[in-house]
Formats: C-alpha cells, sequence, structure tokens
C-alpha cells in the first residue's frame, strides 16, 4: 500500500519487541492498528498489511514468529480460506484460521446450532441454540481478529450454487458431515481448479488428505462414489470433541502449507488415525 | 506352508478383530476379499484398504508378512 502518511503512521506507533529467545522485532499493538483502521477509513486486514509490507508486525501475530515469516504472515492475511461445514471441524478450523491471520475467510453452512452439537462444536453454546451456525460463527470470529473479513452463506453448498461460493478462493476446506456434500465440493473445486483438504470423523477415528483437482480425490478414499453409502461408522461411534479437534488443527496446518506453497502436503497421501491405540498410519493412495 | 500377517482393523471394523491379529494365518494366495469373508466383515465397510500403507483392492494377494488395514468409510464432522 502506497501511503507515505500511513507508513510514517505506521513507523511512529510501532515498538521495539523482543521475541522469547532475545531476538528482536517492530510490533504493533491491537489498539494502535483499532486506532490507523480508523483513521484511514482502511480494514483492519489493509492496517496490517501495509505494517507488514514495511516490516512491523501486529503484536497479535508475534507468537506465529519465526515458524511463519513477515512475507508468510503477509501472505495469509491475503488469502482466501472457503470453510465448507461450519459444524464440529468448519468450527474449530475456522477459529484457529482467524487465529493464525488468514485474512478472508467464507464460511457455509445452512444449518442452526442444537443441543447434539454442544459436546464439540466450537460457536455452539446454550445462547446459540437454535441460531444459524455461520451467523455465530461471523461474531465470535469477528471478536476474535477483527482483520479477517468474513463472507457467510447461510446454505449448504451444491453444485448448483458452490461454483460461485467457492470462485476465487485460495483453499477449499472440507468440514462437512456428508459423503454427497463433500461430492459436491469436489466438483465445484474441480470446476475452479481449487485445492481442498479433506478430513472426516468416526468416533475416536479420523482421516485427513490433501486433494487437487487433477487427482483421484474422493474415490480413493471411499471406493465408488455413486455407491458408497451417505454417511460412514459415526453414524454408530458418533463425534468425539478431541478427534474432531485434533483433525481440525491438522486441516489447519495443511490448509496453511497450501496457501504458503510448502511442500510436503498430505497430497497423494492419507493419515489414517485411531486413538484406542494411537496408531498413527500414513497411506500413500496412489499404487506405486 | 503357512503365511502370517498383521492384521489391523480400524472404527467399527474393531468388532472383528481375531485374537490374533498380530499373527494372523493365511495360505499362499489368500486375498484381501477372502480375509473379509472368513471374518465376516461386511463388504460394504471394507472400502480402504491398504497393505504395507499403500492402498490396495479387495483383490490383493497377500505376502508373507504384510501388514493389512482395513477401514470402513468415515464422514463424521
Amino acid at each position: 500500500m502506497e501511503n507515505p502518511d500511513l507508513s510514517a503512521q505506521l513507523a511512529q506507533a510501532a515498538r521495539d519487541a523482543r521475541r522469547p529467545d532475545g531476538t528482536g522485532y517492530r510490533s504493533l499493538s491491537s489498539a494502535s492498528v483499532d486506532r490507523l483502521a480508523l483513521r484511514f477509513d482502511l480494514s483492519h486486514n489493509q492496517i496490517e498489511q501495509a505494517g507488514l509490507a514495511i516490516g512491523i508486525l501486529p503484536e497479535r501475530y508475534a507468537r506465529n514468529m519465526t515458524s511463519l515469516n513477515l512475507q508468510d504472515q503477509q501472505r495469509l492475511l491475503g488469502s482466501t480460506a472457503c470453510i465448507v461445514g461450519v459444524g464440529g471441524l468448519g468450527g474449530s478450523v475456522a477459529e484457529t484460521l482467524a487465529r493464525i491471520g488468514v485474512g478472508h475467510l467464507r464460511l457455509v453452512d445452512g444449518d442452526h446450532f442444537e443441543d447434539s452439537n454442544l459436546n464439540r462444536q466450537r460457536f455452539a453454546r446454550a445462547a446459540t441454540i437454535g441460531k444459524p451456525k455461520v451467523d455465530a460463527a461471523r461474531e465470535s470470529i469477528a471478536a476474535i481478529n477483527p482483520a479477517v473479513e468474513i463472507t457467510t452463506w447461510a446454505e449448504n453448498l451444491s453444485t448448483a450454487n458452490g461454483e460461485s461460493i467457492v470462485a476465487g478462493a485460495d483453499i477449499a476446506i472440507d468440514c462437512l458431515d456428508t459423503l454427497s456434500a463433500r461430492q459436491a465440493l469436489q466438483t465445484v473445486c474441480r470446476r475452479r481448479a481449487i485445492p481442498m483438504v479433506s478430513a472426516a470423523v468416526a468416533g475416536v477415528s479420523g482421516q485427513l488428505t490433501v486433494i487437487y483437482p487433477e487427482d483421484e480425490g474422493l474415490a480413493a478414499l471411499y471406493g465408488d462414489l455413486a455407491s458408497a453409502p451417505d454417511r460412514g461408522a459415526e453414524k454408530t461411534l458418533g463425534n468425539l470433541p478431541f478427534t474432531v479437534n485434533l483433525l481440525a488443527s491438522l486441516e489447519c496446518s495443511e490448509a496453511v502449507k497450501v496457501l504458503l506453497g510448502r511442500r510436503e502436503t498430505l497430497r497423494g497421501r492419507l493419515l489414517i488415525f485411531d486413538l484406542t491405540d494411537l496408531s498413527f498410519d500414513m497411506i500413500q493412495l496412489a499404487a506405486s | 506352508m503357512e503365511w502370517h500377517i498383521t492384521l489391523k482393523l480400524f472404527a467399527t471394523l474393531r468388532a472383528y478383530i481375531p485374537a490374533d491379529a498380530e499373527q494372523y494365518a493365511i495360505a499362499p494366495g489368500t486375498t484381501v476379499a477372502d480375509i473379509v469373508r472368513d471374518l465376516d466383515i461386511p463388504v460394504k465397510d471394507a472400502k480402504l484398504i491398504f497393505i504395507n500403507n499403500i492402498r490396495r483392492e479387495l483383490e490383493t494377494p497377500l505376502q508373507d508378512g504384510d501388514r493389512l488395514g482395513i477401514f470402513p468409510p468415515v464422514g463424521g464432522g
């Protein structure tokens, strides 16, 4: 952003700070971001990106360093993740991506919170029962990180509406709970050439992979999609909160790698775990 | 001749784990489908099959010392 006045104000607002390891950086407080956004009539996202561009780190991201560098942080702030399903997986994914600083989140879910969501879904609270999931999520995320620009769809993604929902996103994150919905997401991601992270839970087991448009995708996990059941072992085993949160965290880790162009994602491989005996298996999906 | 494999069943399929899963005896030529049938595992639940951490099919024959895993479809979120 070429605004010498803003750059000067950012430089003036920044403070010298040190990481726990003693290395120094220029830090910008959340209060300063609030104040500058108001003064320059810019979004929090724009203020933070302007700071990062001149080497000033918003303090809210201080503990992302140095696993992320300033350029990574700036790239995340400019990235768009489409979170499809805002229940167990999606709620935790949305919060985690907001905290790490992914700047644009699209939240897609047509459901309202109900009592049976309370065991695991991040934004299900007594006060949000009956509320659209995307509305509760939007309010909470805005309160956590105002630099995140949120767009919501209070409808379920289908092949009919999905292309316009995912268009232009850098990544889609499958946080769905039926195979038919996952299939619809994969279809629209292929049409729009968008990579997706996909995860599914049953009881204390879970699976996770990364799918690019040209990959075999979900068929490698579920066999012939036309004849596969819409729901799996979770019908019997349920969805436990620690399994859901573990998988949501792993989805975020993969999503950040994809967004930052890092290698060694789960593409072409499937992580399967079973917490009964703490087994984690990495499966090569394409037979070599 | 008798071969042995390690058999690992996940999620709802844990109910079908035999007592000797760590040293499961098979005859040469045995396929994954044979084992699924012998253990009464519903074929529709034997969707994701992996041998030595590589995805394989029901028809794949097993070798002595293989590690076979079967994961049912899971879809929760």
